[in-house]
């Protein structure tokens, strides 16, 4: 149906509009202000707060802008005096019960409120009685609240609702004693929470982290790119004297639009982190020493040169920038050294040399809401990457259908078609379905006009990864749909473009000698490592990490933080910086290269991290070293890629398109591991963010009930779970969303440091 | 040991007892399948009918047997005054004086010492065995013709004198 456009004209002027629109979305577009409280362009239209009447012809009574669709030649002044007598009526009502705090108030400064008082309202008030006043609300560790300052416009519990999927405010009582919260005292739980805080036009909902750290117009905004999933969202990160104070929204519609997941907003806290190194350390007979850089860049030259390339490896994360990628690997190779990999919580390599360049989405990130099918394999997409999630969701609403097979039943905000089965088991169910022509999941996926295929964190993290990404691209290839990787982190498409993998160079480029992947390297063997912000929580499995660590003779840190276990393991310390402390680069899950300048410089004598490559490179020798700016990086990058076609997610695979497990069946009596990733474990950073580290709930073991019944445990009870050498006791929680003979006990979280692989064999037993 | 192991985690819907799934059940019959919100007042008069007032786990039991987010019940809970949400106000008979305009011109306040001085609460209270809850009534109960009027659970009774107020309370079991 073509959109049909008509003139009106609003303030005598002609303005198009789209028949239909509201007033307030035609004024917006054409840059006439109104003022407004509860409308909001993303959310569902309330109508309550009326600050937005305007005069109309034909109307004695002013009419609400954000309720009234146009039509050919209707008549708007937003300005006329009944207009503005209107907007001030209303505004001096608003103000009634409105408390005049705003010198203690964080939102100072940047109040819808104030300014649409200053703007419209009256510079005195009537009223002289007494003001309501609201019992504060104690809603979680990231939202402070002031409930007296609310004015119901309603944004809140419409964001609930329509975009975090999950009604946690709401309005309680009525009449004047309406009150907006939860009723009962709770803590939000939706991974997209903070987006209130924007929302809120007022101070009652204002972000906890940062609450009374400085006033609004102190701080200075630097456009950055969220450093955590592969959604690459838009943020300001807000500095004061230096130091991050806050990260907020920037709107691109195209990616994140005007939100952001909580931990993209609340995980700056990390920055500055009691972890945080500030001088050059070296280790020497078990004693840490401060050196000068030079001194520790001797040190470290003179390691990687004496070293054994076939026995060095070289870990890097996938939240390192493009710059920083890209250094490293030439930095590494240029010394010979080839093991060099970023895919520190994956175990299956066997079909890596058919991998596609890059693990791309294979379409832009706004195309997800077009799928009227989507099969997610392997995933938990709303705490991975929740800004997919919500375009994944945006698509079920309308109609989508969504499937998923998960080793576990993952908590969805809309409708997934679920099947939970085992790890071991996933291969045989994807096997079944592949087979299948007329299983409901194929047959939906080849009836519907646009549908994806999608491998989530989950899939990439199983052992029989190869085999379900073989009968993924079957699947994909069979019914027609597009085949896509929703990737693990901010840079994982950027680690496998700057060529951090062992058996390719940067741009994809073949390599005569291929390295080994970390799975291998991974060990005693090895005699030096060396980890670029790559921490024991990082990797598949901490047992054999901290095992091939303190058995080698070097392990070189070159990470903003180190913390006790990095300081037992490491013996160089190379103090570099945080997302917010570099400029560089991010190459988002679609395939977009986003770069961004610092916002701040990194602590005491930490550098940026590019900076710090760029010079060991030079005082370890290595030719052709001489970057001076991270935009020659990437132009050199760029220059490798040149006709190469980067997202094309071509597999060459034929290995594991069939169902032969590589998963070994666990042993007699021990149960599966389900360790997907905590959200707030996922990577240095954020583990270090404390707002949100007090969102992770205690850390326990999900048992299928009737498991647990067989075993006569009970919710509660205390369990002795063991993997490899180490027991440790946790709480059992019953799940009915866990397969028979598999337990969930999440990777990244400080008691899973102890142990080992994320899907392999735990005994469990109760306690006492 | 059960056979079915997902009957055996506990959800917060077995909180309602047999009668009052049946009434709700009653309702929800006449609503498109989709629709199960149209069924949350008279749910939430189920459990008044029981209880006498609503727990906030009853709340969320009705919640998880509606499929609806808890807040929402809550919501309609904390808006209609016929909703007791604290256990204070859990009597078998719930009295309500109207004590508005109308009443008032007519002698409500007489009609309400009385009712305290008989009952030995206050406004708000119940009395220690449970018999009797004097509700904060703020609205006009709209039956001004026929003031002063009170209110008991669901039966008006007007033209009130002391006299006639003895008369009801003390045929009430
Ligand atoms: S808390 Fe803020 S967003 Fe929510 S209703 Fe009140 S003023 Fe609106
Ligand atoms: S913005 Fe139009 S009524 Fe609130
Ligand atoms: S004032 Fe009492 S019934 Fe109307």
């Amino acid at each position: 149906m073509a959109e049909e456009f008509v003139t009106i004209e609003i303030n005598d002027q002609p303005v198009q509009a789209r028949k239909g629109a509201m007033l307030i979305e035609v004024a917006d577009n054409n840059g006439i202000s109104i003022p407004r409280f509860c409308y909001h362009k993303k959310l569902s239209i309330a109508a309550n707060c009326r600050m937005c009447l305007v005069e109309m012809e034909k109307s004695w009574k002013p009419v609400p802008a954000c309720a009234t669709p146009v039509n050919a030649g209707m008549k708007f002044w937003t300005r006329s005096d009944k207009a503005k007598n209107a907007q001030k009526g209303i505004m001096e009502f608003l103000l009634i019960n409105h408390p005049l705090d705003c010198p203690i108030c964080d939102q100072g400064g940047e109040c819808e409120l104030q300014d649409v008082s200053v703007g419209y309202g009256s510079n005195k008030s009537q009223y002289a009685e007494i003001k309501r006043v609201v019992q504060d609300k104690d809603i979680g560790p990231l939202i402070e609240t002031e409930m007296t300052r609310c004015i119901q416009c309603t944004r809140c519990v419409r964001f609930g609702d329509e975009i975090a999927g999950m009604r946690e405010m709401g309005g309680v009582g009525r009449g004047d004693r309406l009150e907006i919260g939860t009723y009962i005292e709770k803590s939000l739980q939706s991974e997209l929470s903070g987006n209130v805080i924007d929302l809120c036009p007022v101070g009652a909902l204002t972000a906890k982290p940062s609450r009374y750290k400085a006033r609004a117009w102190e701080m200075v905004a630097h456009d950055a790119i969220a450093p955590h999933d592969s959604v690459g969202s838009h943020l300001q990160v807000h500095t004061f004297r230096k130091e991050v104070v806050r990260a907020v929204p920037r709107e691109n519609d195209a990616i994140n639009e005007c939100w952001i997941s909580d931990r993209d907003r609340f995980s700056y806290q990390g920055i500055a982190s009691a972890d945080r190194i500030t001088k050059p350390m070296l280790k020497r007979d078990g004693h840490w020493y401060e050196v000068s850089w030079q001194q520790a860049l001797d040190a470290t030259a003179e390691i990687l040169r004496a070293a054994d390339p076939a026995r060095t490896g070289a870990l890097a994360s996938a939240t390192s920038t493009v710059e920083e990628l890209y250094l490293f690997q030439r930095l590494m190779r240029g010394l010979n050294i080839r093991n060099i990999d970023h895919r520190v919580r994956q175990t299956d390599f066997s079909d890596q040399s058919a991998a596609p360049l890059c693990p791309s989405l294979g379409m832009p990130i706004a195309q997800l809401e077009q799928q009227n099918a989507v099969f997610l394999i392997g995933s938990n997409v709303r705490q991975e990457q929740p800004l997919l999630n919500h375009r994944i969701r945006k698509a079920a609403l309308k109609g989508a259908a969504v499937m998923a097979l998960n080793p576990r039943a993952f908590d969805f905000n809309y409708d997934v078609a679920q099947q939970a089965v085992a790890p071991a088991d996933m291969l045989q169910a994807l096997q079944a379905m592949a087979n299948d022509p007329d299983n409901a999941v194929m047959a939906t996926l080849k009836n519907a006009e646009h549908a994806a295929v999608l491998l989530g964190n989950v899939a990439v993290q199983h052992p029989d990864f190869a085999a379900l990404r073989g009968l993924a691209y079957t699947i994909a290839e069979q019914t027609g749909a597009t085949f896509g990787y929703l990737a693990e982190s901010a840079n994982t498409v950027g680690a496998w473009v700057a060529g951090v993998v062992p058996h390719r160079l940067s741009a994809g480029r073949e390599l005569k000698q291929a390295g080994v992947p970390v799975g291998e390297f991974l060990s005693e063997n090895t005699r030096t490592f060396v980890l670029l912000n790559t921490e024991l929580a990082d990797f598949a499995n901490p047992q054999q990490a901290m095992k091939a660590l303190s058995a080698a003779e070097n392990v070189i840190v070159i990470a903003p933080f180190a913390d006790n276990t990095t300081r037992k393991y490491a013996t160089v310390l190379l103090p570099s910086s945080t997302f917010a402390e570099t400029s560089g680069t991010f190459i988002n899950a679609a395939g977009q290269w986003q770069s961004f300048k610092g916002a701040t410089v990194p602590p005491g004598e930490a550098r940026p991290t590019w900076k710090v490559l760029r010079v060991l490179g030079n005082t370890a020798g290595v030719p052709e070293f001489d970057w001076v700016a991270t935009e020659e990086i990437v132009a050199e990058l760029h220059l490798e890629l040149d006709g190469v076609a980067v997202c094309n997610n071509r597999y060459a695979g034929t290995v594991g398109r069939d169902a032969k497990s590589c998963v070994s069946t666990t042993a007699d009596g021990a149960f599966q591991r389900i360790g997907d990733v905590q959200m707030y474990r996922v990577d240095p950073l954020v583990r270090r963010a404390k707002a949100l580290q007090a969102m992770i709930p205690p850390a326990a073991v999900q048992l299928n009930p009737q498991d647990a019944a067989n075993m006569g445990v009970a919710a509660g009870d205390t369990l002795k779970v063991s993997q490899g050498a180490v027991t440790i006791t946790l709480p059992a929680q019953l799940d009915a969303g866990i397969p028979a003979g598999c337990a969930g006990l999440q990777s990244g979280i400080e008691v899973s440091n102890v142990l080992g692989a994320a899907f392999g064999a735990l005994q469990i037993a109760k306690a006492g | 040991m059960t056979e079915h192991p997902i009957t055996m985690l506990k959800r917060k819907s077995d909180l309602l007892s047999h009668h009052e799934r049946e009434d709700i059940d009653s309702w929800l019959a006449r609503y498109p399948a989709d629709k199960k919100q149209s069924a949350l007042l008279a749910a939430l008069r189920a459990v008044m009918h029981e209880d006498h007032y609503l727990s906030r786990e009853k709340m969320d039991a009705v919640a998880d047997y509606l499929g609806l987010p808890e807040i929402a019940v809550y919501e309609v809970a904390s808006f209609y005054s016929m909703y007791e949400m604290d256990a204070k106000a859990a009597a078998k008979y719930s009295i309500s004086v109207c004590t508005n305009v109308s009443c008032m011109l007519c002698g409500s306040d007489v009609i309400l010492d009385h009712i305290e001085k008989k009952l030995g609460i206050k406004l708000g209270e119940s009395t220690p065995d449970g018999k009797f809850f004097l509700k904060v009534e703020e609205e006009c109960l709209a039956a001004c013709s026929s003031a002063p009027m009170m209110q008991v659970n669901h039966v008006y009774h007007t033209h009130l004198t002391p006299e006639k107020v003895d008369e009801i309370l003390d045929g009430l079991e």
